[in-house]
């Protein structure tokens, strides 16, 4: 029985799994799951990425706790991921150039 | 064939170890249980075992290194009495939920305070619903072939729970008597190897442990670790009874004692059973019929099969060498009879004795006198006291 | 049931009543017997009192409380006589063994009374005359096989030989010293 075949990765995430289905002990098979958890309902406020003021000084991406600011392959910053992030506005007060901005969500 | 050999009961574990030949041992010395790490690290000096000795600095750390090597992937061993078992308490909690099939050898001594170093259950008690399994032992040779089962029993797929594995400190623990060792081959071959399916250190199938659970999954997790100690009676008695092929010794969940046409018996813990059934085969000579169920397995208990051999007794003392300080009886007496009530075993008059604790010893006059209130409740049909306390100074 | 030989000793921490009762365990168990050998342990202090059992019988034994009517009982230091009631629950038709420089008659008054067989024996000479040095474990072990004859004597010393051959691998010229200890000891202890 292997964690692959037996697919506990999706059952351990479920709200409704039962004892039965549960994984022993509480392990979390497979690393890098978290992307399964959507946190960015959890924001109540929402950093905007201003393109045009952006010298992509990258000083932003190492202080987001939940890695939602990608880097492409040509190391620059791309847009938000917000399935992901929660609006702490870390990367808000990093920012030298006022390139992100904070508003209210909804 | 099998090996004739002398050894104390600490001696006795400390080989099954050294033949068992674990990933791990961590542990912390505290009498009476210090010589069996003080054993195996001569092992490990010798090369005689390829384990990674931790030498910690407290229990609490023991227990938290054994289930740190366990859940990397590892067998890890430890051993502990009394205080050091308390002081593992909340490790001890984690292993069983962790589902982590640790084996640890407990030496049975009493709680402080007062201090004091001797023997009672208090220890082991205590730690009765931490979910760890519980297997005790009468002497070396139980102590050591239960750890020889230990291993089968917790790493079972269908259990994966950590096992204890109990015995009288200082009445076996340093009494040295006879024993039948089992060769190292046929240990080996008979323990086999561990083979988690799950472990940290599996580059293949990265995971994580031990994570948050809260109240939308923790309770499907108790569930299914009560699932698991329910399991583990089918594998207890399969493994018992591979081990019987092995080594012609036979273990159940308990042992009944002569009690084929018994009126009466006693049922007691570990070594003060040995000195029960000398006074048994006394007063069997005088005719009287008593016996004597000595539990072997304590978690999980065998509530079906001890409430149905109960019922064929008029009267039955429990002894309980740890009170539970409930102003009503001590832990065995509190399971046995609750298992009689769940299975309607109403016949037989049920009464409880507190004894041994701190060490004071258990004479062969304390099982007579136990045995003839039984006689007399038999006879009289009065039942009297109930809670009772059998040798201290009155 | 066969006869069960129960043995009690009385020592002081740190002189080997301990050892002598499982060395005593020890080779009956190479003679086929069942045994047990077991110490009392109270304060584990240098000098302070302690008791050791042992049973030796040629059937399994299940019993587990400490011995309470010995067949034997073995002082290993004759200092104890004042301070420890050894004779208690001492059979009458069983003895007592004494490290002592006394003989048997000067002993029997500091005994309350006992009416058994009183038997001393020079541990203390013996051992500095065989080993050079003050063990007493070797010659009251050979006093007590000698006075219990818990087993043959022969056999005995036959065990003893290859028990101190695998113990003193590194130093063999001890050997000898230990054989003769048990030896004398056995010529002579005294009793009455």
């Amino acid at each position: 029985m292997s964690c692959k075949s037996c697919n506990l990765e999706r059952k351990e995430l479920s709200p409704d799994v039962t004892w039965k289905d549960i994984t022993e002990g509480g392990t979390i098979a497979d690393a890098g799951n978290a992307v399964l958890i959507k946190t960015g309902e959890w924001r109540s406020k929402r950093p905007v990425w201003l393109k045009d003021k952006c010298k992509q000084c990258l000083l932003c991406f190492p202080v987001c706790p939940d890695s939602s600011i990608p880097v492409n392959s040509e190391g620059n910053r791309e847009d938000f991921d917000y399935d992901h992030c929660k609006g702490c506005g870390i990367c808000v007060k990093v920012c030298p150039f006022k390139a992100i901005d904070f508003v209210d969500e909804g | 064939m099998a090996i004739r050999e002398r050894m104390s009961g600490n001696e006795a574990v400390a080989f099954a170890m050294k033949q068992i030949n674990p990933d791990v041992v961590a542990a912390f010395p505290i009498t009476p249980s210090t010589e069996i790490p003080q054993y195996f690290s001569t092992y490990v000096s010798n090369g005689e075992v390829d384990t990674e000795f931790i030498a910690v600095e407290s229990e609490h750390s023991a227990m938290s290194a054994c289930i740190g090597a366990q859940a990397a992937g590892g067998r890890a061993m430890t051993a502990t009495s009394a205080n050091g078992l308390a002081l593992m308490w909340e490790c001890l909690y984690i292993a069983a939920c962790s589902r982590l099939p640790i084996v640890m050898a407990v030496v049975n001594r009493t709680m402080s305070g007062p201090l004091n170093i001797h023997n009672d259950h208090s220890d082991s008690m205590g730690a009765r619903d931490s979910g760890w399994i519980q297997l005790y032992s009468e002497n070396n040779q139980e102590a050591y072939d239960n750890m020889l089962m230990a291993h089968r029993i917790a790493e079972h797929p269908s259990v994966m729970l950590p096992v204890m594995v109990c015995q009288d400190g200082f009445i076996t623990s340093h009494a040295v008597e006879n024993i039948e060792l089992v060769e190292d081959d046929k240990v080996k071959a008979f323990v086999g190897e561990y083979n988690p399916v799950h472990y940290l250190l599996n580059r293949d199938n990265p995971i994580s442990m031990g994570p948050l659970d809260h109240f939308t999954h923790t309770f499907e997790h108790k569930r299914q670790q009560a699932q698991a100690m329910m399991n583990a009676k089918n594998v207890i008695l399969e493994v018992a009874r591979e081990f019987e092929k092995l080594t012609g010794r036979k273990y159940g969940f308990f042992e009944e004692y002569r009690t084929e046409d018994a009126e009466t018996v006693i049922v007691v813990l570990n070594s003060t059973a040995g000195t029960v059934k000398y006074v048994v085969d006394q007063m069997r000579k005088e005719g009287k019929k008593v016996g004597l169920i000595k539990p072997r397995v304590y978690r999980p208990f065998p509530v079906d099969e001890i409430a149905s051999a109960l019922s064929r007794f008029k009267a039955i003392a429990v002894m309980d060498k740890a009170d539970s300080f409930n102003a009503a009886g001590g832990p065995l007496f509190t399971d046995v009879t609750s298992a009689m009530y769940a299975k309607s075993v109403f016949g037989p008059k049920v009464i409880n004795y507190i004894y041994g604790l701190g060490g004071r010893d258990v004479r062969t006059d304390d099982i007579e006198l136990v045995f003839n209130n039984l006689l007399k409740i038999v006879e009289t049909g009065e039942v009297g006291s109930v809670y009772n306390y059998l040798g201290v100074r009155e | 049931m066969g006869k069960v030989v129960e043995i009690r000793w009385h020592g002081r921490g740190g002189q080997g009543a301990k050892t002598a009762s499982l060395l005593l365990a020890d080779v009956a168990f190479y003679t086929g017997k069942y045994i047990q050998g077991f110490p009392e342990y109270g304060p584990e202090r240098m000098g302070a009192p302690m008791t050791a059992y042992n049973r030796i019988s040629d059937e399994r034994l299940t019993i587990h409380s400490n011995i309470y009517e010995p067949d034997y009982v073995v002082v290993t230091d004759d200092t104890l006589l004042t301070s420890v009631d050894v004779t208690a629950g001492l059979k009458e038709d069983g003895a007592i063994i004494i490290n002592t420089t006394k003989s048997p008659e000067e002993i029997r008054p500091l005994l309350k009374g006992y009416k058994g067989k009183v038997c001393t024996v020079d541990a203390k000479t013996i051992s500095i005359e065989t080993l050079g040095r003050y063990f007493p474990n070797t010659p009251m072990l050979g006093a007590v096989v000698k006075v219990s004859q818990v087993m043959d004597e022969k056999e005995f010393l036959e065990h003893m030989e290859e028990s101190f051959r695998h113990k003193f691998a590194k130093k063999p010229e001890v050997i000898e010293g230990n054989m003769k200890a048990l030896k004398r000891a056995m010529q002579e202890v005294k009793e009455i």
